[in-house]
């Protein structure tokens, strides 16, 4: 295997195509159509087979792959920004119903006012539709999602959808040497898609079906537990991943980069944590938690991975309007059992895909350190 | 001419399929004009078939969990969709044809809205899977408000119409907008066959939906559905108005084939429109001015059409 250099998008579009999808659906949208144009003219080519059918808008995008999904088909979509927002209605039902989709999100500011450029905000409002997000540092770390979302979704006791955050441009545009599995590598990871109930007139079955306030509460049950269940396969189907693939991500959950010693740690996800490696090699007890599975949200490994620490900084792509940033939030929740807690600060970065240097992460570390309790700083901030 | 047409073979009374594949027990309101339009639509596609349908009162009176009126695959995800997880299934069955992983035969891929799921909230979503050239048929079940909600008015309700959104007072005097001429949308697809029906005739909605169904490629059925908890009529005319409608040349029944008008009944003495109008509380309050307005543009809507229909 020898490293290729090529645009991300095209090397995510590739790895696609290794996971055998039936049916690609999307509408353009920057900064993920480079990933749509790479796969349509792999379906024309004749290097996969497989349907891709063009929309008029990423609300059908979506429903076309969900119709799809329910004849027991692994499909791809990807979207951005506006584009996710407009599949938020869907999003919420492709969950209930428990197709297991998987989806690349290139991450894209909101409108207004307009911004093409790269931000958590997009994917953030997601949060709570149910869906599986992971967030990745690198263009390779997104390759090796893409077989490894699958197959968490697909997994018989999760069958929940699955979002790949990757940063629009930083990622989907960045020529980065990357490593593409075999085919015969994916194959034997990732088992033909056959789940146990499919809409076949031989065996009729009811989809959709509507819930009164009696059964309402136990399916959205059945999707937390799923949620569970999918936290156990992370973990487990990283490894197996490392071992047939040789490359692994911390323990699937979180990756501690400097930790041992840390005082300080930051906590962050996705492409800005490349910047904070190249900061954190360069400062004393400073140390990196990076949330690679953002849903299921994983509290007790934060936990224990920043125990021991003294300042926590949270960075926040997105931001909750009337309080702080949402990772923020939920780091400070878990850790909140502790009997002795670091203290813990927010810092919102690069929204709208202002850029963030290894030197701003140096300042960033100053400001953490002459922070008090629950403090939210607005980085780099104009004002 | 088509050439599934071929294969076609008409409904008749005597011989109608006694199976049922919309079971009995469902929750519609006495004298639902809609479903049991339904109900004929289904015995009309059989067993192979899978209905994505659209949010609406057919999904609810249908599918409360843990029961189900449907003895053939259903699929509902949201109110505009449907046309497009119609689009996702028949491109999916393609697909996994291809690949020998179900077998080879046909299935039928219907997608059903109401009015509103229809000419309101989903009707990108359809022109995009008409003009994608997908495999399947649209039928449209038109009871000309929001009901599932109470009626409301959609771009479906005829002229004057008191709905819920469109109260009679001292300003309001009902529905102002003349009727959104959904099948004529569907025909500049450029679509192989559209129709209209109605419950009333309802051999000839069968017929219809099964050409419809038959047909390679997009298709449109648009079937007039009375609701008498909405428009405010006695539950057993539900039938009459289905025949009323027609005869008054208030909904025409026609067929167009490849862009070519066919009249399916032409009415050469219709009777006045007061005659459907009267009895239906939506209606009771309009003016002789209004119901001669009426008038006036349903006799001129017909003429067009006629003029369609003549067009070589």
């Amino acid at each position: 295997m020898k490293y290729i250099v090529q645009e991300g998008s095209h090397s995510i579009a590739e790895v696609i195509a290794l996971c055998r999808p039936g049916l690609i659906s999307a509408f353009p949208i920057t900064p993920q159509t480079h990933i749509v144009e790479k796969l349509a003219e792999l379906v024309s080519n004749g290097k996969i087979d497989a349907e891709f059918v063009n929309v008029e808008s990423e609300h059908s995008a979506i429903s076309v792959i969900t119709g799809a999904e329910a004849c027991g088909m692994r499909t791809f979509s990807a979207t951005s920004s506006q584009g996710l927002a407009l599949m938020h209605e869907v999003l919420h039902a492709v969950s209930g119903m428990r197709l297991p989709l998987v989806m690349v999100i290139a991450n894209r500011a909101l409108s207004a006012p307009l911004n093409i450029w790269n931000d958590h905000s997009d994917s953030m409002a997601q949060r709570d539709t149910s869906w599986l997000q992971f967030y990745a540092e690198s263009v390779q770390e997104a390759v090796d999602l893409i077989a490894q979302a699958y197959r968490v979704a697909e997994s018989r006791d999760v069958m929940l959808p699955g979002m790949i955050c990757v940063d629009g441009y930083v990622l989907t545009h960045i020529y980065e040497p990357v490593l593409i599995p075999e085919q015969e590598k994916i194959d034997a990871f990732l088992p033909p898609y056959r789940p146990e109930y499919i809409l076949d007139p031989e065996r009729p079955m009811t989809f959709g079906a509507y819930a009164t306030p009696n059964d309402y509460m136990e399916f959205k049950w059945e999707q937390q537990k799923a949620m569970g269940n999918a936290k156990r396969h992370i973990v487990q189907i990283n490894t197996e991943y490392r071992e047939l693939i040789g490359r692994g991500y911390g323990n699937g959950l979180i990756e501690l980069y400097h930790m041992e010693n840390a005082r300080i740690a930051i906590v962050a996800m996705g492409s800005i944590c490349g910047t904070l490696k190249e900061a954190i090699d360069r400062m004393e007890d400073v140390g990196l938690v990076r949330i690679r599975a953002y849903r299921p949200f994983p509290a007790e490994e934060l936990r224990d991975a920043l125990r021991d620490t003294e300042t926590i900084a949270v960075i926040d792509r997105a931001f909750s309007y009337g309080y702080e940033g949402p990772v923020f939030s939920e780091v400070r929740s878990a850790l909140y059992t502790l009997k002795e807690r670091p203290l813990m600060c927010n810092f919102i970065v690069g929204l709208g895909g202002r850029d963030t240097r290894v030197g701003d992460i140096f300042e960033l570390v100053k400001k953490a350190k002459e922070s008090s309790e629950g403090e939210v700083t607005w980085f780099n901030l104009k004002v | 001419m088509i050439s599934e047409f071929e294969k076609f073979k008409k409904f008749k009374a005597k011989t109608l399929p006694e199976e049922e594949f919309l079971a009995s027990g469902h929750r519609a309101c006495q004298g639902c004009g809609e479903v049991l339009a339904l109900r004929m639509i289904m015995k009309a596609l059989g067993k192979n078939v899978i209905i994505c349908m659209a949010t609406g009162c057919m999904e609810i009176i249908t599918t409360p969990y843990p029961q189900t009126a449907w003895k053939v695959p259903w699929i509902h995800i949201t109110f505009e969709n449907a046309a497009s997880v119609a689009s996702g299934i028949e491109s999916a069955l393609k697909v996994l044809r291809r690949k020998g992983k179900v077998p080879k035969r046909h299935i039928d891929i219907v997608a059903i809205g109401g009015d509103g799921a229809t000419s309101d909230i989903g009707l990108g979503w359809i022109s995009g899977a008409l003009e994608r050239g997908h495999d399947f048929t649209y039928i449209c079940l038109d009871n000309e408000a929001y009901m599932n909600t109470g009626a409301q008015r959609s771009s479906c309700t005829p002229y004057g119409a008191m709905t819920s959104t469109t109260p009679i007072g001292e300003k309001g005097s009902g529905q102002v907008t003349w009727k959104k001429n959904m099948p004529a949308i569907a025909v500049a697809h450029g679509i192989p066959y559209v129709a209209t029906a109605s419950p009333a005739y309802f051999l000839d909605l069968m017929n219809k939906v099964k050409k419809a169904a038959l047909v390679k490629g997009p298709t449109y059925v648009h079937v007039y559905a009375p609701c008498p908890t909405g428009w405010g009529f006695a539950p057993e005319r539900s039938i009459e108005l289905a025949r009323l409608v027609v005869e008054t040349k208030a909904f025409p029944l026609y067929e167009v084939i490849e862009g070519h008008y066919i009249m399916s009944r032409k009415i050469s003495k219709a009777k006045p429109i007061q005659e459907y109008l009267r009895g239906q509380r939506r209606f009771r309050h309009l003016s002789e001015e209004q119901v001669s307005y009426i008038q006036r543009r349903v006799d001129a809507e017909y003429e067009k059409l006629i003029k369609l229909s003549e067009m070589k």
